[in-house]
């Protein structure tokens, strides 16, 4: 689960981390009285949504007048915003982060996140921040301190700063560094977070060093346990049919393409949009019914994936285990009548009872296509899809 | 021979009393697995089956000298229950939960390390070494005894891998699901090296998917150490970056843990790639 900036600031403040003055507003006139307390002698004004990359997509500017800031609001604020990292789905901006403008001497970079090949939390620290810390880590991965820590036993400052020590010209900006981090190890194990990244970490006038921006991430499997955290959640980090999805115990995720998919487990849910890809087609989306699917959730499924009116088909691949193939079968004739389904449906089914599920779908009376092979469903729904769509385009 | 488990394993099941505990408990046992107890705290005197359940692990292992556990504790409580299968000497846990807080895995992943433990998952399928003993929640009878080991970040998709394996006359040795989460007790590269040196395997088959870099590491060790053949298939050339492909693993964060990344990188070290799906019994027959 992510969190806007200026949430990520307000937990930081609890830890004791301090980012610069300002504040958070919801109009124009909100922005033009933070403004007068927050000039310095500007300030910088930031849209909030949850995708990265603002700044380059402009939602990031320095304001030198109450009427700039008020301008800036006006601009962004109940409109929609996406940047490169959106992925296509634009966010409405509801509230602008008013700061001051602060004279930044150096950026660094500090982040914590778990080192998924050493299975403990990890502390990157670079002196080269502001910038993509990807690219660093390419260039120049000797740039980059790595300090592994246990949960069970948070680092302390003195174990970070014999780490960071170096290359500054005072030693309290280091020391300010450890603390910080400390900090934030501390944070990122109390409250279950998988990302706490603080970029810049900016050495400012007389030495002091603070986060300009933050960005941190929760696990959604420990949410249970933290509230607090929960509260912070914003209901449009994802969209509606991914919302819906997950009511039922689906896994969904919206795509490009034109070729629906349904199938159980993620692992074979990627594997089957892949095989549509191999095909020649695109996926419309990922759909993991789970490794037990029941037919309620092959119908709710179903009508998940055919509010996305890009559908052209639907592809449903099935490998019944404990789940039985004629009980499947049996939900996805229910699903498609219910839906009075007009794309084609192509289904394969595998394993248990799946002479049953293949008979069930053949006397169905229903117009559904039935493969052996998950290549041969493949192919199938592509070519099915492509049919669709050119009938449908003469039909108009 | 086989890899972990065998005939002889002795395994209980912590958690045996819920809906998939019981369920699953009572498959293993039909598919000739030992399970000799179930553990839920309260419920000790009672049986699922015939299995008798007991209310602490400890219990149950001095009454069975069971090894092995197989955990389908809820999330919340699964890393006590990690924790407690080994504080009573179970050496192999297999974790089914799925959704444990990625923390909780990093100390119960360290635990098992200090007390010599090894855990299996979690939010895996299990494991099962063909007609001798199953561990989870697979199909039983897709296995066929063989001569294929199968190690898989996956559930269904290895499913689909059996199931061409058996249907291609070649079977499984051992078959491993190591888990969907970022954070897991037993990986790759562990199960490379016990594969290599079990004489009933002669090759590998690896499923791997997006996110992390697991299959990265597992390419360089092969290389390096690997006689027998490792064929690998990875999902998720399709899936979009920054977004979780329903496992809490399976997720390309800025540009790294692509497929192609791992594509590229297990080719690079000699490892054969199956790109269709349709195709991994034969691509094995192929190698073998």
């Amino acid at each position: 689960m992510k969190i806007h900036e200026y949430q990520a600031r307000e937990l930081l403040g609890a830890y004791g981390v301090a980012g610069s003055r300002g504040e958070i507003v919801s109009n124009a006139t909100e922005a033009a009285s933070a403004f007068k307390r927050f000039a310095n002698p500007y300030c910088v004004a930031k849209v909030q949504v949850l995708a990265g990359g603002r700044g380059k997509a402009g939602g990031v500017q320095i304001v030198k007048t109450p009427q700039a800031a008020e301008e800036f609001c006006r601009r962004f604020i109940g409109k929609d915003f996406s940047t490169c990292q959106s992925g296509g789905k634009a966010e409405n901006v509801r509230c602008v982060l008013i700061t001051e403008d602060i004279k930044i001497r150096e950026e660094y970079y500090l982040s914590i996140a778990v080192d998924r090949s050493k299975n403990l939390p990890i502390i990157l620290f670079s002196k080269q921040g502001g910038v993509d810390i990807e690219e660093t880590a390419l260039k120049n991965p000797a740039a980059i301190q790595r300090i592994h820590f246990s949960p069970n036993s948070l680092p302390d400052e003195s174990r970070i700063f014999s780490r960071v020590a170096t290359g500054f010209s005072k030693e309290s900006i280091p020391r300010q560094i450890s603390s910080i981090a400390a900090k934030l190890a501390k944070l990122f194990v109390e409250k279950d977070a998988s990302i706490c990244e603080i970029n810049p970490l900016a050495l400012v006038s007389e030495d002091r060093v603070m986060a300009l921006d933050a960005k941190i991430t929760f696990d959604d499997n420990a949410l249970f346990r933290h509230e607090d955290i929960k509260a912070l959640k914003d209901p449009e980090e994802e969209d509606e049919r991914e919302r819906k999805a997950k009511e039922f115990g689906l896994s969904y995720v919206s795509m490009e393409g034109n070729v629906g998919c349904l199938v159980n487990g993620a692992g074979l849910a990627m594997a089957t949009m892949d095989m549509i890809k191999l095909a020649g087609g695109e996926p419309a989306n990922f759909l993991d019914v789970g490794g037990s699917a029941t037919a309620d959730q092959v119908r709710e499924g179903f009508k998940i994936i055919l509010q996305d009116t890009r559908v052209e088909a639907i592809l449903v691949n099935i490998f019944g285990g404990i789940m039985k193939c004629d009980v499947i079968a049996q939900g996805v004739i229910e699903a498609s009548k219910e839906t009075r389904l007009r794309v084609p449906l192509v289904v394969r089914l595998e394993g248990t009872h799946v002479e049953e599920g293949r008979a069930l779908l053949k006397n169905s009376g229903l117009r559904i296509i039935s493969c052996s092979t998950i290549e041969d469903a493949a192919d199938t729904a592509v070519k099915k899809a492509r049919e669709f769509k050119e009938l449908h385009v003469h039909s108009r | 021979m086989s890899i972990l488990v065998d005939k002889e394993t002795k395994v209980i099941c912590q958690g045996i009393t819920g809906k998939a505990g019981s369920f699953h408990a009572q498959k293993c046992l039909e598919y000739g697995t030992r399970l000799v107890a179930g553990v839920t705290p309260k419920k000790g005197g009672s049986f699922v089956g015939s299995i008798p359940v007991f209310d602490t692990v400890r219990e149950a292992v001095q009454k069975t000298g069971a090894t092995a556990s197989m955990i389908y504790v809820p999330a919340p409580f699964a890393f006590s229950a990690i924790k407690e299968g080994i504080d009573a000497g179970i050496k192999l846990v297999v974790c089914i939960t799925e959704g444990i807080p990625t923390l909780d895995m990093v100390k119960a992943v360290e635990y098992a390390k200090a007390q010599k433990a090894r855990i299996i998952g979690p939010n895996c399928p299990g494991i099962i070494t063909s007609d001798e003993c199953k561990i989870g929640i697979m199909p039983g009878y897709i296995h066929k005894k063989g001569r294929v080991g199968v190690i898989s970040r996956s559930g269904t998709l290895t499913y689909e891998a059996v199931w061409q394996l058996s249907s291609a006359g070649l079977g499984q040795s051992t078959c491993i699901g190591i888990g969907g989460d970022p954070v897991i007790g037993t990986g790759f590269m562990d199960l490379l090296e016990i594969f290599e040196k079990d004489p009933q395997t002669q090759a590998v088959l690896m499923i791997g998917e997006i996110g992390g870099s697991q299959e990265e590491e597992a390419a360089v060790y092969i290389q390096k150490n690997m006689k027998k053949k490792v064929a690998a298939f990875i999902a998720g050339m399709t899936a979009p970056k920054g977004k979780r492909m329903g496992h809490a693993g399976a997720i390309v964060s800025g540009s790294h843990g692509t497929a192609q990344e791992k594509i590229d990188a297990l080719l690079g070290r000699g490892v054969a790639v199956i790109k269709n799906l349709s195709e991994l019994g034969a691509s094995l027959k192929k190698i073998l």
